[in-house]
């Protein structure tokens, strides 16, 4: 066993792609040295390295290998093309089974040698998402510069250098040499093991294990904020950021002016991001707090004065920036923005954002009335819809795109809209992704609902539907809102409707699609929580019920029904039901209408009709009042009448009559069995 | 920084000659055309192609009409210096000698915080494209560094390295001042805004309010028509100077506002053909004189 150590040190790498970077370095060297049985991988990365650590075998042991080649008596010319490639006469082949075989034993080959091999040839295919020519004229190409590459068995040089085909690869060979930090420790260093690599690598002030930077991070930026009685804003996407941006980093505090704490919270925040990859703090109040956290990359000299009071000069020009648009901004009232809004194209063939707005505004309404909503709140919805875009006119969402719908929603309330409307206006974009909250506030409900419907409608009209891997107007992203706002606040509403009204007269494309497209977010989703899809199906065969708490409510009903042990056991009769029907109904069927109580001869038959006709009444009785677990155990009581049944009853009877009238009762039982779900869907 | 005086404006542009000379660069002064940028000069875009070596530093003034602010933003200019630096083949020692540059005016990498932030660099308007950083000093960017891909529209045979200093912000940085027109210029109380105030309000009238955008639009077509001319005549640079003439007059019109988002697109693919045109020219001129 040895101890293979690859790291490719290069200028800075985007933070954004180490990771990705390092996990394909490992992946690539265990495929490449598969006969080596690499083990124990490491990986590590940072600014200006990625590197790998495994354990390997020695060598890859003696071994013989057999190539079958052409059939017994195949042309001479295939033949002759075999012992060509594999550089042996016909003499030194056998023939097995009616094949020409060559059996060839393969000598040891070191670990030293295959690593030679392999590493150059996968550092010239080095998957990067995007990557650079450099110097004078190579073809070897990188991320960034690459500068050296150590790699090393057991503390040893493995020799190799990447030049080939008269490309010399900017002279690249493997060394046992690495760097330390750019300014604290620069020049190389000699590197005997994975273990002194990274150690000394600390002694040079590099912290390369990701997971050390990221604790350095999280509590330096917490004890700073701890000694200031405030906590920083959770972002964990920007803690990962940072990380790859410094080797060795060092929280430090800065202050916001004064001057600029009445800036709405979430724009000093995305400023402080975007543009800064600061932290942003907040008092125990929830409030904005006048400080800021960042990430130096090396311990300073002064201990980060005068870096702190850069930043701090920095973000207060930053901010002059935003208060400009803010000031600006609110010197003209959102509505009347809206008429603006006619010079933003939505879409080339949906129009304007003006006649987007206009849309929104009536289905908001609509919606608003098909919750229940009062007259003053219909008319908010409508007002809210009408105000949602109007903000993409505004320089601060010019700016800062991500703040489009919150800088609506102060804009809203700066000019004194009501304040369902400001909120609206605000939260109609909820939920933004997976873990976003959805809307609550009854207004707001109706405008997000309205969007996406909007949304959703206008691109099936046109037919630009998601393909398999791409979703440019995010529709699957807008059905999965519905469902969620849906079901969140448990609204009852017929889908089906408000697409009609969402068409605005529409017709062709793939409207027709919609509904399928939904019930499958629906499935997609249910799956995600963990829900039995196939129940689900078992329901949606009938068509998507455009009231989706009334389709959860009775799908979980079934799901809860067919745990039980009455709920299984009529699942296998039913199938055991559908199954005789298939199979009889294909030499002499539809074996349908009601059965003749006159040709039963048995009583289980007679109690099994009577069972029938008290459990069909009971269950659509029970559906339509929504009373799904009771039509369950209307169906599931059937139970012990129907294994009687079968246990008793031979269906196929030799009478004609007889059997045909089975054929119709068990039919009958089908049609009962339908009335709650398609059965035959259900797994198991 | 040190404890002595920071550097003058002009000072700092003295230092970085100084330093770029020490380098082997051939000092340039700015080319005499207006220019949105300090690579689209031609002593950058040109040479940036082909298989010859060179290595050159100037000051670029550069004109971005829409960024006229009336002398009332501390941040933001119509007309500015960019200290600009191209390097081929790009040196091993890149980074360091950008390092060493902001040692020579006054900035320590071990009291000041530098980065090197991802920045993939693109130019449209000349089909340019390449990989590099924003350079940030304590959260500021001071620099663009670019490792040439592609100019022209045509890839570059040999990469070449491009540094960009903004050398307003640069000043106020090392002055530590907050509104541009505070800079010392001169280190003997001439500050910024007496050189510079006067002209950024007329300019900025000027490319908002003022220019005759029928004038402009005319002349954009002149400089387009005569540009393809001299490029098809094989005078690289004479057609790269009407290229750079219309995308100015571009610059212009979008300023005024009479151009409309769809007609954008239009203008800069216009502007892109003349710039690969010229390219292409410049290119067959070269492979002529290295073969000739």
């Amino acid at each position: 066993m040895a101890e293979l150590f690859i790291e490719l040190f290069s200028e800075e790498i985007p933070s954004g792609m180490q990771a990705r970077a390092a996990n394909d370095l490992g992946s690539l060297l265990t495929k490449a040295l598969d006969g080596l049985n690499p083990r124990d991988l490491r990986i590590f990365f940072g600014a200006r390295r990625i590197a790998a650590v495994l354990s390997v075998d020695a060598e890859i042991p003696a071994r013989s290998v057999s190539e079958r080649g052409p059939r017994e008596g195949a042309p001479e010319k295939a033949l002759e093309g075999f012992t060509r490639k594999h550089g042996v006469t016909p003499g030194d082949l056998t023939l097995e089974n009616g094949f020409w075989v060559l059996n060839k034993s393969l000598d040891p080959v070191s670990a030293e040698s295959r690593v030679a091999e392999a590493v150059p040839e996968l550092l010239w295919k080095f998957p990067w998402p995007k990557s650079m020519r450099w110097g004078e004229g190579s073809n070897f190409t990188w991320v960034r510069p690459l500068r050296r590459i150590a790699c090393m068995l057991d503390g040893h040089v493995v020799p190799f250098a990447l030049a080939r085909d008269g490309d010399d690869a900017h002279g690249l060979k493997a060394s046992n040499l690495s760097e330390g930090h750019r300014f604290l420790a620069p020049g190389a260093f000699e590197i005997l093991s994975g273990q002194q690599w990274k150690d000394e690598l600390e002694t040079r002030s590099v912290i390369v294990d990701m997971d050390s930077r990221r604790d350095m991070v999280r509590t330096g930026v917490a004890r700073l904020a701890d000694q200031h009685g405030i906590t920083v804003v959770q972002d964990d996407g920007l803690v990962d950021e940072v990380c790859g941006l410094v080797e060795y980093p060092v929280p430090l505090l800065g202050k916001i002016d004064a001057a600029f704490m009445d800036l709405p919270a979430e724009v000093m925040q995305v400023s402080m991001r975007i543009n800064q990859r600061y932290f942003a703090l907040r008092n125990p109040d929830g409030s904005a707090a006048p400080y800021f956290a960042f990430i130096g990359n090396l311990p300073f000299k002064d201990g980060g004065k005068l870096t702190t009071a850069g930043n701090e000069r920095v973000l207060r020009a930053r901010f002059a920036d935003a208060r400009h648009f803010w000031d600006l901004d609110r010197k003209t009232k959102l509505a009347d923005r809206v008429p603006a809004l006619a010079a933003v194209t939505f879409h080339a063939k949906l129009g304007t954002q003006a006649e987007r707005a206009e849309r929104i505004s009536k289905l908001a309404g609509t919606v608003a009335q098909a919750m229940g909503l009062d007259g003053a709140q219909i008319a908010q919805a409508e007002r809210a819809g009408l105000l949602a875009k109007a903000d993409l006119t505004t320089g601060m969402v010019g700016e800062f795109p991500e703040l489009q719908g919150v800088m609506g929603g102060y804009y809203a309330a700066h000019d004194g809209e009501d304040e369902a409307v400001s909120r609206a206006v605000a939260e109609h974009y909820l939920p933004r992704g997976q873990s976003d909250e959805t809307a609550k506030a009854p207004v707001s409900v109706a405008v997000a609902l309205a969007d996406r419907l909007d949304l959703l409608a206008g691109f099936f009209a046109i037919g630009e539907l998601p393909s398999g891997s791409g979703d440019p107007y995010a529709l699957r992203r807008a059905a999965l809102g519905i469902i969620r706002t849906i079901r969140d606040n448990g609204l009852r509403l017929d889908l089906t409707e408000l697409f009609t009204q969402a068409e605005n007269g529409r017709t062709g494309g793939e409207l027709a699609k919609l509904p399928d497209f939904i019930a499958e977010r629906l499935r997609v989703q249910l799956r995600s929580e963990g829900e039995r899809h196939d129940v689900l199906a078992a329901i949606l065969t009938r068509g998507l019920d455009g009231d989706l708490v009334r389709l959860l409510a009775r799908t979980s009903a079934l799901s809860e029904m067919i745990q039980t042990e009455d709920g299984r056991n009529l699942l296998a009769a039913a199938k055991r039901a559908a199954n005789i029907l298939r199979i009889e109904d294909k030499k002499d069927g539809p074996h349908t209408g009601a059965p003749n109580p006159a040709l039963y001869t048995q009583d289980e038959e007679r109690a099994l009709a009577a069972g029938l006709d008290q459990a069909v009444p009971a269950i659509e009785t029970a559906l339509k009042e929504e009373r799904f677990t009771d039509a369950m155990q209307a169906i599931a009581a059937l139970r012990p009448t129907l294994d009687r049944f079968f246990e008793a009853v031979t269906v196929n009877a030799p009478e004609p009559e007889v059997r045909a009238n089975r054929l119709r009762l068990l039919s009958r039982f089908r049609e009962t069995t339908a009335l709650i779900a398609d059965f035959g869907q259900i797994e198991g | 920084m040190s404890a002595t005086r920071p550097l003058c404006f002009q000072d700092l542009i003295l230092r970085l000659h100084q330093f770029w000379s020490e380098k082997g660069c051939a000092i340039l002064q700015p080319y005499d055309t207006e220019l949105g940028a300090g690579t689209l000069s031609p002593h950058t875009t040109l040479r940036a192609l082909g298989p010859k070596p060179w290595a050159a530093a100037y000051v670029q003034p550069c004109r971005r009409p829409s960024d006229g602010r009336y002398g009332e933003n501390p941040n933001r200019l119509q007309h500015y210096y960019q200290y600009q630096v191209l390097l081929k083949p790009t040196p091993e020692d890149s980074q360091q000698l950008l390092l060493d540059s902001y040692r020579a005016i006054g900035i320590d990498p071990e009291l000041h915080d530098i980065r090197f932030v991802e920045d993939d660099w693109e130019n449209p308007t000349i089909g340019a494209w390449g990989l590099g950083w924003e350079v940030w000093c304590d959260g500021m960017e001071v620099s663009q560094f670019t490792y040439f891909q592609q100019v022209g529209g045509i890839p570059t045979v040999m990469p070449s390295t491009e540094l960009t200093y903004g050398l307003e912000r640069l000043a106020m940085y090392v002055q530590g001042v907050e509104n541009v027109y505070d800079l010392d210029f001169n280190g003997r109380g001439l500050t910024y805004g007496d050189v510079f105030l006067r002209a950024e309000q007329d300019y900025s009238r000027h490319n908002f309010e003022l220019a005759d955008t029928q004038m402009l639009l005319t002349h954009f077509n002149d400089a387009e028509r005569e540009s393809i001319r001299l490029s098809e005549a094989g005078v690289a640079q004479p057609a790269y100077d009407q290229c750079l003439k219309a995308s100015h007059l571009f610059n212009l019109l979008d300023a005024r506002g009479v151009i409309s988002v769809s007609e954008r697109a239009s203008y800069i693919g216009r502007v892109r053909a003349l710039a690969k045109a010229a390219c292409d020219a410049w290119l067959a001129g070269e492979e002529e004189t290295s073969h000739g």
